[in-house]
């Protein structure tokens, strides 16, 4: 009985054996979970941008559709019943004809299925997709005529082709020279507003030349609407008339038509090419139809310049704070309480964290800088309401104790001898501090960074009350002066996620966005931290032995 | 018995060493330590040290392990100041100047002296940067100059040679010993007028460790040097004058060649023909 009992305790306690074991299985379990996590999510997101066949249902009692089958599963069975079948979920598309994309069919009720070759499905400016049958070209309400030996569908490729890119060249022409002008009108505003307050003398003077200018410019937008106008109406003119699978024919203008599939007729490449052309336009492209369709390009670019900011803020002043903590400060009860504080901080609920760059930032800073520097703007906030730069200052603040902490344990790894050495040769504290205490602390302080960047960039909901916005008209950073537009809305990864997921009105179409802004907002998180991690390799290698 | 063997071994001659008889013009104290007492906190770590160390002279201070060596060298360019709860009394003259003497600054006083310290501290720096690093402190920029200074520097500490074809690679990718030599060279470049060395050869092998010597005979020229050293035969090559220490007290300080010979204390005796510690 002894013995084994010494036996058991030497093995578990003394050699440690199941020890071993136990840390593997946890390391297992973390992992397993994170991999999970990941699979499920890149699994699903995957899947969103591949084209399933169209299958033409005629069901018994039903109009025939034209549908993507998505999934299949047992029909609910009534109380006591065993289920009667199976039933499946198709994307019938159509919303301008059905009134919703998705439907269940009961597998009993099919009378047939079929994959007709030239069964189009139209990805749509607006109304999401149309699944139908193409008839014939129209043009002004007259028939275009096929050329002869080519079919409809050729002449309509090619007219497509002309005319999608024409009409988006136009809406970009029109941004910018209505935005132009738009700029110059509400400066002219401002001129007078100023003068109200400023130069009350020659007021009269400057209003009947803002007034004379305002006309002027009233004119010009009135004939570059027109033009505008005629060019568009050119364009779209041009209309494809197609029939869905009930035989109910729809006009479809071609330049309202983004993509044109046939996805029955389409081989494995061809099925993969339109695969990557739809990842393509999603990481590439702005969104269509409130955030469901198209892609995502303005969250990203928001995204990574307000972490960016954040870090370029954050960063500075954390490691400031960490310097006087652990260099200058006495250390004794102050600091200990200090210290304590900041790690608490890092346990702060972000809201609140958000609620406090509402009311200090936005309304306090903001509102002073709106009244000193930009007062004829007013009643409507310039700097007084959410932007990019509140949204950097609120995630530094929040990231600031992770950055202090990592670069306190940094410093503080920084051999004593180093720092002898250097104020032996006459160098004072602050020399020796910038020129050896700093440079061999600074990867340390990055991975502070690393996990700053990797905790801002994950957050959404203080964001959510200083200046992320679901759509925002302007990129932060574009062509005219200053180009870093600080008082900008932007959008956000993560807010998009919440948005697109929870608070749009077709969520099932939706559903295949969210999963693949979440890979997207994991694939920023890793380029961020790799580009940290690089830089703080490359300076460990700098500092460190090769070989000893 | 021993001390005779330990007295025989060869010292180089230099024209200008008072041990060897030549009397040359009365030497200026440039050191001058009274009644140093020093606590760490409640524990007193030297016991009331009188030693004078003289213009042009080799100091070498040997003792036990523990016996505070270090201490009084830390002492003589305040590096003590770096640690809390250190309280000193008496006092240190250097060049005639009070020390510790509330309008003394620091800086400056550390400017005065180069130091080698027991455990070899080279900062994460390039090798080059590493030895010019007192220049750049000093404000000086020039290139040539700073090339000039790293080369003769790393000539003297023996370490040219080694390290000339990798000076912009990190400093701490050295061996040990070339650490040390490096710190050397890095103390030696701003030519600082007293030489504090802790322990310099510890890490070195018989080679390095009789260039180092050869660098010591060669700046005496012209500056003061403090060496501690646990090894008694280097003691007696080295050194003008040695310190004994016990316990945080000086035994006996005299002339080497007399010290190595004819020492005035049992204690000494014992300790240098290693029948003690
Ligand atoms: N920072 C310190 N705080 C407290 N006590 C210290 C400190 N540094 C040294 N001491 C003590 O002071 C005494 C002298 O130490 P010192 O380092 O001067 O010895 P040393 O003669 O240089 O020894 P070694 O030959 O081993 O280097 C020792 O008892 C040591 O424990
Ligand atoms: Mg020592």
């Amino acid at each position: 009985m002894k013995p084994i009992l010494k036996r058991l305790h030497r093995y578990y306690f003394i050699q440690g054996e199941p020890m071993i074991w136990l840390t593997g299985a946890g390391l297992s379990l973390s992992l397993l979970m994170i991999m999970g996590l990941i699979v499920l999510v890149v699994w699903r997101g995957a899947g969103a941008f591949w084209q399933e066949d169209l299958v033409l249902l005629k069901t018994k009692d039903e109009k025939p559709v034209l549908a993507e089958i998505l999934n299949r599963e047992p029909m609910p069975a009534a109380e006591g019943k065993p289920s009667a079948g199976f039933r499946i979920r198709t994307k019938i598309a159509n919303r301008d004809l059905n009134g919703l994309d998705f439907r269940w069919i009961d597998e009993p009720t099919i009378v047939s299925r079929e994959r007709p070759k030239d069964a189009v499905i139209l990805e749509r400016q607006e109304y999401g997709n149309f699944h139908g049958f193409l008839k014939e070209l129209v043009r002004d309400g007259q028939p275009l005529a096929s050329p002869a030996g080519g079919s409809a569908l050729a002449e309509l490729r090619k007219l497509h082709a002309e005319i999608r890119p024409a009409i988006l060249k136009l809406k970009a022409r029109e941004r910018e020279e209505v935005g132009a002008i738009n700029a110059e009108l509400e400066k002219e505003r401002l001129r007078v507003k100023t003068a109200e307050r400023e130069r009350p003398a020659r007021l009269a003077e400057i209003t009947a030349g803002s007034e004379r200018r305002t006309a002027e410019l009233k004119v010009r937008y009135e004939a570059l609407r027109e033009s505008l106008e005629k060019e568009r109406g050119l364009l779209s003119a041009t209309k494809a008339v197609f029939a869905d699978a009930a035989g109910q024919t729809k006009e479809i203008p071609v330049d309202e038509i983004v993509r044109i599939v046939l996805p029955n007729d389409l081989s494995l490449p061809g099925k993969l090419g339109l695969y990557f052309s739809r990842l393509g336009e999603f990481v590439f492209d702005e969104p269509r139809e409130s955030n469901t369709e198209g892609g995502i390009f303005p969250a990203i670019f928001g995204t990574v310049t307000m972490v960016l900011m954040m870090s370029i803020v954050g960063v500075p002043l954390g490691v400031l704070t960490a310097l006087y903590l652990r260099e200058y400060a006495v250390q004794g009860r102050v600091v200990r309480i200090v210290r304590i504080a900041v790690n608490n901080l890092a346990g702060v609920p972000s809201i609140v964290f958000g609620i406090f760059g509402l009311g200090f930032f936005v309304y306090g800073i903001g509102s002073s800088i709106d009244k000193l520097f930009f007062p004829a703007a007013l009643p409507s906030p310039t700097f007084g309401t959410g932007g990019i730069l509140w949204c950097a200052l609120t995630l530094a603040l929040l990231t600031i104790p992770v950055v202090v902490v990592a670069s306190e344990e940094a410093l503080a790894a920084v051999p004593r001898g180093m720092r002898e050495a250097s104020l032996a040769i006459g160098a004072t504290k602050w020399q020796t501090t910038y020129r050896v205490v700093l440079p061999a602390a600074a990867p340390g302080i990055l991975t502070g960074l690393i996990l700053a960047m990797a905790r801002g960039t994950g957050e959404v909901a203080p964001l959510m009350i200083v200046g992320v916005v679901k759509l925002a008209p302007t990129l932060p950073v574009d062509s005219s002066w200053p180009f870093l537009h600080l008082e900008r809305k932007i959008m956000h990864l993560g807010f998009h996620i919440y948005d697109v997921g929870f608070q749009s009105p077709n969520i099932e179409a939706a559903l295949p966005m969210v999963y693949m802004t979440t890979v997207l907002l994991m694939l920023v998180i890793v380029a961020l931290n790799l580009s940290a991690i690089l830089i703080r390799n490359h300076l460990r290698r700098k500092l460190s032995a090769s070989v000893f | 018995m021993a001390a005779i063997t330990l007295g025989s071994i060869a010292r180089p001659e230099t024209a200008s060493s008072p041990a060897s008889g030549v009397p040359g013009p009365p030497l200026k104290d440039v050191i001058e330590i009274r009644g140093l007492s020093l606590f760490y906190g409640a524990k007193q770590a030297l016991f009331d040290i009188d030693v004078v160390c003289k213009e042009k002279r080799v100091m070498a201070f040997i003792g036990p392990s523990g016996c505070g060596k270090s201490t009084l060298l830390r002492c003589l360019n305040r590096m003590n100041d770096l640690i809390d709860g250190v309280r000193i009394q008496g006092s240190i003259k250097v060049a005639g100047q009070e020390l510790n003497s509330p309008d003394v600054d620091v800086v400056d006083v550390r400017k005065r002296f180069g130091m080698v310290f027991q455990k070899s501290n080279p900062f994460p720096k390039s090798v080059f940067e590493n030895v010019v690093y007192g220049l750049r402190i000093q404000g000086i920029k020039d290139k040539r100059r700073l090339h000039e200074a790293a080369e003769r520097s790393l000539r003297l500490a023996a370490l040219w040679d080694e390290v000339k074809d990798r000076l912009n690679d990190s400093a701490l990718g050295l061996s040990g010993g070339q650490m040390q030599r490096l710190c050397i060279a890095r103390a030696i470049a701003v030519e600082p007028e007293i030489l504090l060395m802790d322990e310099p050869c510890s890490a070195l092998d018989p080679i390095a460790t009789s260039k180092i010597e050869e660098l010591i005979f060669a700046l005496k020229e012209k500056f003061t040097i403090v060496i501690v050293t646990h090894n008694m035969q280097q003691a007696a090559r080295v050194s003008d004058e040695t310190a004994f220490f016990m316990l945080g007290k000086l035994i006996e300080v005299d002339r080497t060649d007399r010290m190595f010979t004819k020492p005035k204390e049992k204690l000494t005796e014992d300790y240098i023909t290693g029948r003690f510690g």
